[in-house]
């Protein structure tokens, strides 16, 4: 019988594998494959619009004809330079200022009694399980000229005319880090939840003051949480498209917009898929990189 | 100790003001009477019912139910699958690829995504005639493969929690793989798979990125809509449509929490018997 089984299991397993793993293969994979092929290829006005890379030339003579065009616009259009770097700089201190807001509140939630902590940690995650689209919408009625912020400020006498703030950068950040927070409250605060304390008891012992114990303990063992955390945030937000575009100046110049406006509308596929690979190999050392921390974290909680 | 415990009340009343205030705004002008949405002119509902009124936000409505259920569905079959092999099959050849198609999907910007898989599409149609043209088909595709990646992480990290004695115990019982899965680990991880549900469900039911890709002409989802909307400025009836949303998933929220809650009661007393059982034994083994 036990034989019977040993046998049946690889079977199972190759089974139980083969189902998720194509299905990535197939959705998730081979798309990229294709996404560098018709970069590769010219813009036609036809459905679908670009040319076919490969041409049948005769009974068996194959020709393909790699086009390097686009690749070769992207580096000569300084539009794309421009987007690149500053999607890079707003992501980057998207990613920051959610780390310098999350970390608190991450370190706080962490920190109360049990009881109170499921409860923070459900209004933390309740946001995740509301819409986006309209939590980013949410802020034009907040920052707008005559917008509840302006009104605010106004009523309180602290300026005497409606500042400018949608369609600025900063609604671009407050709207960043507002959606993106709680991407980095949750890694952090299952990294510090599991802290153990008797270390910073160890550390007060032995003359430590709270903030040096901080500094020397709690904020070094955290370090794989605010990697995470911060892998999280910046990843996605370097194509972020939906913020820059509901809340930031219509000018500015973001890569998410710039692929979509070329896909949308200058229907532009190979152009817009140079643009997209361009990206994708920018960003696929932080995404092995967020692969790797979160497969130690994994074994590490396997080992406990 | 004192200043302390301060500062971590005062970061955590501003940080969650900032998280809540924006949807408590929403909800509040969403029973303003005037149209100007930043004006209150007194209580009113009748945003609701130009809402009802609106045929083209009912019919994208009821394409994003449709689409969310089905690809959250799927995606927590998928997933569960592969939070299973990666907490549970140790190494294999090919893992490491399949790890980081697991993650990928989680951070990779939209854009890039709905993108490839629109091209993938129009390929395959190109190819083997099949999906012919695009619509719910490709948008429930699309929507699988990413939220699936998130149900994985869900069930992945609860099956590396668990305690895997359990399963270990109906194995040496004689039990077979499958039906230590289904009558063992399923009913174990269930509230992982609820909230994977619910979440893959939400955020199917929110997506626009991916979605405007890969959506044939004919097939505007609610983000779609809103979106188009949006972009010509603040529409009460917006607010309307999104106090409604977010009701939707608090309710739905609080279910899973009584449900996980209730469970969670449920095994601590099946442990609590079990080990009360387990003294009583060895108490009557003593007299014995």
């Amino acid at each position: 019988m036990t034989r019977l089984i040993q046998r049946l299991l690889p079977q199972g397993r190759t089974l139980v594998t083969a189902v998720p793993y194509l299905w990535l293969l197939m959705f998730f994979l081979i798309p990229f494959a294709i996404v560098l092929k018709i970069s590769f290829s010219q813009a036609a006005i036809a459905m679908p619009p670009y040319e076919p890379l490969v041409h049948w030339a005769g009974e068996r003579l194959m020709q393909i004809q790699l086009n390097l065009d686009n690749f070769a616009f992207l580096v000569e259009d300084n539009l794309y330079w421009k987007s690149y770097l500053n999607s890079i700089l707003v992501a980057g201190v998207s990613t920051l200022l959610c780390l310098l807001i999350g970390y608190p509140m991450a370190y706080a939630m962490a920190r109360s009694s049990p009881s109170t902590r499921n409860i923070l940690l459900l209004l933390a995650v309740l946001p995740f399980f509301t819409s986006f689209l309209l939590r980013v919408y949410a802020w034009i009625g907040l920052l707008k000229n005559n917008g509840l912020v302006n009104n605010a400020l106004m009523g309180l006498g602290l300026i005497d005319q409606p500042i400018q703030m949608l369609q600025t950068d900063f609604a671009v950040y407050v709207g960043m880090v507002y959606s993106y927070l709680p991407f980095m409250i949750l890694p952090l605060y299952s990294n510090l939840e599991k802290m153990d304390l008797t270390l910073l008891e160890a550390a007060a012992d032995l003359g430590c003051r709270p903030w040096q114990a901080f500094l020397k303990v709690t904020l070094p063992l955290s370090l794989p949480g605010i990697v995470a955390g911060c892998l999280l945030v910046f990843i996605p937000a370097v194509g972020e498209f939906v913020i820059p575009s509901l809340l930031g100046d219509p000018g500015m110049l973001m890569i998410g917009k710039v692929l979509w406006t070329e896909f949308f509308n200058n229907r532009d596929w190979p152009v817009a898929s140079a643009v997209a690979i361009a990206l994708l190999l920018f960003l696929v050392l932080p995404i092995m990189y967020l692969d790797r921390a979160q497969n130690t974290a994994g074994e590490e909680g396997e080992h406990k | 100790m004192h200043g302390r415990s301060w500062f971590r009340n005062l970061s955590l009343i501003v940080g969650f003001s900032f998280l809540y205030i924006p949807i408590v705004s929403l909800i509040v002008y969403s029973f303003n009477a005037s149209k100007l949405v930043t004006v209150w002119g007194g209580f009113s509902t009748k945003w609701y019912g130009a809402l009802l009124q609106n045929q083209q936000i009912l019919g994208a409505a009821w394409l994003s139910l449709r689409v969310a259920a089905l690809s959250a569905t799927l995606a927590v079959a998928l997933g569960t699958l592969a939070g299973m092999v990666l907490a549970r099959f140790g190494p294999f050849k090919g893992r490491t690829l399949f790890s980081g198609l697991t993650t990928a999907p989680l951070v990779m910007p939209e854009v890039i995504t709905g993108l490839s898989l629109l091209l993938l599409f129009v390929t395959m149609e190109q190819l083997i005639g099949w999906p012919a043209g695009r619509g719910m088909t490709t948008i429930v595709i699309a929507h699988v493969t990413f939220t699936m990646a998130f149900v994985t992480v869900i069930v992945q990290s609860r099956l590396v929690q668990m305690d895997e004695s359990l399963e270990e115990a109906a194995m040496d019982l004689g039990a077979r793989p499958w039906k230590v899965f289904f009558l063992i680990t399923l009913p174990i991880i269930f509230p992982a798979l609820l909230s994977g549900w619910l979440l893959a469900f939400t955020l199917s039911l929110d997506d626009l990125v991916i979605t405007s890709f890969v959506a044939g002409p004919g097939s505007s989802t609610l983000p779609m809509v809103i979106f188009s909307k949006v972009r010509l400025g603040v529409s009460p009836d917006i607010n309307a449509l999104a106090t409604i949303l977010v009701t939707i998933v608090a309710i739905g929220v609080a279910i899973a929490g009584v449900v996980m809650t209730r469970q969670q009661k449920a095994r601590d007393r099946d442990a609590q018997m079990a080990l009360a059982a387990n003294q009583q034994m060895i108490e009557s083994l003593k007299k014995g």
